[in-house]
């Protein structure tokens, strides 16, 4: 058992015990040998109930040690409710370091959204997944998802986006938008925006994707192409906020949160909360930028 | 009619078996028309297919008979891979040069194979549409497993495809849950050639329509088979389609080959007691 000073007695190090942790640690060594993967795992019983970060939490407190500094983000903000109080259980838990900045963290648990600030090869992010099986919208039996998985039969998801394109002109995934990885397995990224979809590839950090209520982790471990599927003719698009500026920073080139303010009236903030304080406070951090297809044209 | 050149076969079929349940070495031996059952007598395993064998030559259309239960359906899933076949051969000259047994391939071979040498056409759309995506969504589906990922170019070919098949292309992004039964055949049509296969499946595709659409889509496959060529396996339970449609037909019962020759030489002098039968009631 691990010795710390602070974190309650009654449960074991990190909440999970030794061997639940020990096997999701070792499925998420399988998931990275095969990126894109889904391995299924146990998924213990949490304090917290399915669907609500589940996932998240068995992944971070697996790999949570005491030296480490814990970052946890719900939409891009550190300060919601639900990350406020999974941080606080964390650190009940592990008592390792908590913060809200995200070069400071070693272990970044978040829920749809990729930080805006670049991550690093000294840091993991898990992510929140509620729907891993990318196919089931196309396909309702899992035994056949996991068919069409080995045999990368993946017509029917590429008829998904067809059918998308004819009926409405685009391409209409806003959040999920199906990745493929390591030029074989087709994968849900979780319900990040597009805008973050480009962030995962070739990346130096390892991105564990863990669903809990599903009882299954992938990943995409550092340096790995993750191609968002796209037409010869129909491009894949990040989300576009052209001329759009953040209300409180006056700057722009990040994901923004559209705030209703009247029926005339609209403002932007840069949805990243730790993003957009350090914009406040001093210079640009370190951001990784795609443009669409016709900006580069 | 096709000339049956030895050197000329498409797809070759040796002892082809399909057995449900659990077989014995006997279960093909007591089965079959001289025992007037396909159901094995010791553990009820029942013997859809056995011991068939034949050559389909390059532009030919085969026609396959039998009463229900015959195992005719059953032959065109085991070579179009919807079922895994007990045992047997089955050689496609467009694989390997025709060397490679493709029952041995590994399931993502067998797709391939399906996607880009082979069509099927089922008695039911359901089987053969999905009904989920539009009717260009079905046919595009078809294109995209074959590797083609042009929006402009899988519209094009959709659309091309629905004109030759007769389908009002203005409803291309319909679902085909809003065609008639006649149109729903013919878009499964246009997605089984979608890719130009040498090799069309057409498991009783005119059953269950009324006459007169029946015609239109026999009218409609004669036409494509003599315009691109494609050879066919052509399964009916109706001897005015086979007489149609084929140059050649294999007459099944219990599970085996009774008879076969030239479509004409069949139904004017059939030879085998069956093919007697079935041809005097039907005609």
């Amino acid at each position: 058992m691990i010795e710390t000073k602070k974190f309650s007695r009654s449960y074991n190090y990190g909440f999970i015990d030794e061997s639940t942790k020990k096997e999701i640690r070792r499925k998420m060594l399988k998931a990275v040998a095969i990126p894109g993967y889904q391995v299924p795992y146990s998924s213990p019983e949490m304090p917290i109930s399915r669907g609500w970060g589940t996932g998240g939490l068995h992944a971070s407190l697996s790999l949570i040690g005491p030296q480490d500094t814990f970052k946890i983000i719900d939409q891009g903000s550190d300060a919601s409710v639900n990350a406020c109080n999974l941080r606080n259980f964390v650190k009940r838990m592990t008592d390792c370091e908590t913060t809200f900045d995200t070069a400071e963290a070693t272990v970044i648990q978040t829920r749809h959204r990729i930080t805006e600030e670049v991550l690093t090869d000294k840091q993991i992010i898990v992510f929140q997944v509620p729907q891993p099986e990318i196919l089931r919208g196309v396909e309702r039996y899992e035994f056949k998802t996991r068919q069409m998985h080995a045999e990368a039969d993946y017509a029917k998801m590429w008829v998904s986006l067809y059918e998308s394109y004819v009926k409405f002109g685009a391409i209409m995934r806003g959040a999920g938008y199906p990745v493929k990885v390591n030029k074989r397995y087709i994968m849900s990224p979780s319900p990040i925006p597009r805008w973050d979809v480009p962030n995962l590839s070739a990346s130096d950090t390892l991105h564990i994707f863990s669903a809990g209520r599903e009882k299954r982790i992938y990943a995409v471990p550092p340096h790995t192409a993750v191609e968002p599927l796209e037409f010869e003719d129909i491009k894949f698009k990040v989300e576009e906020f052209l001329g759009i500026r953040c209300s409180v920073t006056g700057e722009g080139d990040a994901f923004m949160d559209e705030i209703y303010e009247s029926e005339d009236s609209r403002k932007h903030v840069i949805n990243d909360s730790n993003f957009l304080d350090k914009l406040r406070g001093g210079p640009r951090p370190n951001q990784r930028l795609f443009a669409n297809p016709q900006d580069e044209a | 009619m096709v000339t049956e050149n030895k050197e000329d076969w498409l797809l070759r079929v040796r002892g082809l078996s399909k057995i449900y349940g659990e077989p014995i070495s006997n279960s093909i031996r007591y089965t079959g028309p001289k025992f007037g059952t396909n159901q094995c007598p010791e553990t009820d395993a029942i013997v859809a297919c056995a011991e068939i064998d034949f050559d389909l030559y390059q532009g030919e259309v085969l026609g396959v008979v039998g009463e229900s239960g015959s195992g005719k359906s059953t032959l065109v899933q085991l070579l179009y891979f919807d079922q895994d076949a007990s045992g047997g051969e089955v050689y496609f000259r467009g694989v390997d040069d025709g060397r490679t047994n493709l029952l041995n391939v590994s399931n993502q071979r067998k797709r391939y194979i399906r996607n880009h040498l082979m069509g099927m056409v089922y008695q039911n759309p359901r089987d053969g549409l999905n009904f989920k995506f539009s009717a260009g969504g079905n046919i595009a589906e078809k294109l995209l497993m074959a590797g083609e990922f042009h929006v402009g170019r899988i519209r094009d070919r959709a659309s091309g495809l629905l004109e030759k098949t007769e389908v009002p292309v203005p409803r291309m992004d319909n679902a085909p849950s809003s065609f008639s039964g006649g149109m729903q055949q013919r878009v499964q049509i246009s997605k089984a050639i979608a890719n130009n296969p040498p090799l069309l499946f057409l498991d009783e595709v005119t059953t269950g329509l009324d006459v007169s659409v029946q015609a239109k889509v026999l009218d409609l496959i004669r036409g494509l088979q003599r315009e691109l060529g494609i050879s066919m396996i052509v399964v009916s339970h109706d001897l005015s389609v086979i007489r149609m449609l084929t140059d050649r037909t294999m007459v099944l019962k219990n599970g085996r080959i009774v008879e076969a020759g030239l479509t004409d030489q069949i139904l004017q002098d059939p030879q085998h007691e069956y093919t007697q039968l079935l041809v005097s009631s039907l005609l």
